[in-house]
């Protein structure tokens, strides 16, 4: 090797430890907010993560209790607002994946779809009470609030099962249909479920993403003091509830909204790590 | 330093060491037949005036450099085109002497008796007996110990049979490409087709997998009227009895795989398996 290269080489070596480096860092300032966050939310919260916050419903001030009314509130809205928006969702992407999606109206639906994804929730929030509650006399109840989520729900679902299903190989569409087996059926048998994990791993990140919602749920569900399961009334839910504590000035109030963010994070945490290995068993499966 | 002029030779005696050579019939029977066929891919003309009969019971290979249309021409015998918005055939594509492309002959009909198989090994994301079986429940009704012998023999007629029975249940994801090819075969095979078309299905495998399915389609014309893409033009002179040469949406040259390998009629066949273009 001659003396040029021998310098070129040189200084390429060094780029690239210098980008690289650069990359760590970013990378590392990144993971140390996070790290400071999940440590923040130990500290606080796991001395508070008990029994009773299970158990108890929520206290009066400076009273000992639990978030039961809020969790189960928390539950019962999120899995109606899953199960809202998933079937809507599902088969609108499938419509998007199959049938209208090179079509002008595909197009525009896709679009439409792309601005609700990043529409602000509250903005959700706020439709579904023009919409809803305020046309059912001013009622704030839980199917309200799940409505607001299944507003969130929905165009992620869109979204994953149209990507999902178009990742599905042409061939293997064809290759259904070359048998003879019309395209409904094909869809159903052959399509959903090579593109299944991916859509299930859709539907969980929508999970973990309204199990924290705040906003669309202050018009709509409006909270709950009490242990309520009438979904025709208001409920509480633990962001609700976190957003009232977390700055009352209570000492219990505020131990529990902790806990509260403490649950709601390890919720998420746990759904994205079963989202993560569904899609990683997939992949295993494909190779 | 290749001496152009050997080559031709090479594919003829490839072609004139195939078996199947020696005892060919004189005319065997048309099984499927293009009559003034045109394709159009919107506005723009893709196929042109093909008139081609396709005997039975015999291997005819489509050769052709890329875009030529032969893909575009196998597709239209199943009509598996139709599944996308803007392709029209025009002409008539007679199986059996019944028009396949009237809009009154049944898909269904046509698909059961039409079979193909595609490029990339696409097996279902489901088990290899689920794979198999999948076509044959669509079409009949047949309790579970029927619907295994069909699958066994399916199996067995793409050679995969040995393979794969101790591992019925498992996905067909699993199996090696050739294999996954050889599953593809089976699954088409399985509704007991008339005619199977095969597009390039080996250029997508390993020299081994390949060599198993050439010599598959050799067993496979006993029973079946087979069409095979292809851009390899040793295997179309080692697996077909007949050739057909497309250039630019035209059919060129059309005969016995044998003359059309080392006494081609038109010299754009001869300057293309003499590899002067495409």
């Amino acid at each position: 090797m001659n003396a040029p290269s021998a310098s070129l080489y040189r200084n390429r070596r060094i780029k690239n430890a210098v980008a690289i480096g650069l990359a760590c860092a970013a990378a590392l300032f990144g993971l140390a907010f996070l790290g400071w966050i999940l440590w923040t939310l130990l500290a606080k919260g796991l001395a508070h993560l008990n029994l009773a916050l299970f158990t108890q419903d929520q206290p009066p001030p400076m009273e000992a209790g639990g978030l039961r009314n809020a969790i189960v509130g928390s539950l019962l809205m999120c899995g109606m607002g899953v199960a809202i928006g998933t079937p809507l969702g599902i088969a609108a992407g499938t419509w998007l994946a199959e049938v209208g999606g090179h079509r002008k109206l595909g197009t525009a639906v896709r679009f439409v779809n792309d601005i609700l994804l990043s529409a602000p929730s509250i903005v959700l929030g706020l439709f579904v009470y023009a919409a809803f509650v305020m046309n059912t006399g001013g009622n704030f109840s839980a199917f309200a609030g799940a409505l607001a989520l299944a507003f969130i729900v929905l165009p992620v679902v869109v979204r994953t099962t149209d990507e999902m299903l178009r990742l599905v190989p042409v061939q293997m569409r064809e290759a259904a249909l070359s048998l003879g087996v019309p395209q409904w059926k094909v869809t159903l048998q052959v399509l959903y479920r090579s593109a299944l994990p991916g859509i299930v791993t859709g539907v969980l990140l929508a999970l973990a993403r309204i199990s924290g919602e705040t906003a669309p749920l202050l018009f709509t569900a409006f909270g709950n003091e009490f242990f309520s399961l009438d979904i025709g009334g208001a409920m509480s839910a633990v962001p609700l509830t976190m957003y009232k504590f977390a700055g009352s000035g209570f000492e219990n109030w505020e131990q529990l909204a902790w806990a509260g963010a403490l649950l709601v994070t390890l919720f998420v945490l746990a759904t994205s790590l079963l989202a993560r290995f569904i899609l990683l068993r997939k992949r295993a499966a494909h190779d | 330093m290749t001496d152009l002029r050997t080559i031709p030779m090479n594919y003829a005696q490839a072609a004139m060491q195939a078996p199947h050579d020696a005892a060919l019939p004189q005319s065997p029977p048309v099984k499927l037949s293009a009559r003034g066929l045109n394709f159009w891919y919107d506005k723009s003309l893709a196929v042109r005036n093909i008139n081609l009969d396709i005997p039975e019971k015999r291997v005819t290979a489509l050769i052709g450099p890329s875009g030529c249309g032969k893909s575009t021409l196998l597709r239209v015998f199943n009509r598996i085109y139709a599944l996308y918005p803007k392709l029209r055939a025009e002409g008539e594509v007679l199986l059996d002497g019944e028009n396949i492309l009237d809009p009154k002959y049944p898909m269904n009909r046509l698909r059961s008796r039409v079979g193909m198989v595609f490029q990339k090994p696409v097996p279902f994301p489901m088990t290899i007996h689920e794979n198999v079986a999948y076509g044959i429940r669509h079409h009949e009704r047949l309790g579970k110990a029927e619907l295994d012998v069909r699958v066994e023999q399916a199996l067995r007629q793409a050679a995969l049979w040995d393979e794969v029975k101790d591992k019925l249940k498992e996905s067909g994801l699993g199996l090696s490409g050739g294999q996954q090819q050889r599953l593809c075969i089976a699954r088409a095979v399985a509704l007991k087709p008339d005619v199977l078309l095969l597009d390039e299905p080996t250029s997508a495998l390993d020299p081994i997998s390949t060599g198993r399915i050439e010599q598959l389609v050799e067993e496979l014309k006993q029973e079946f009227t087979i069409m095979i893409v292809t851009h390899n033009m040793q295997q179309a002179a080692r697996v077909s009895d007949y050739t057909a040469f497309m250039y630019l949406g035209d059919m060129v040259e059309h005969g016995a795989t044998s003359q059309i390998f080392s006494n081609p009629a038109k010299q754009q066949t001869e300057d293309y398996i003499t590899g002067r273009f495409g």
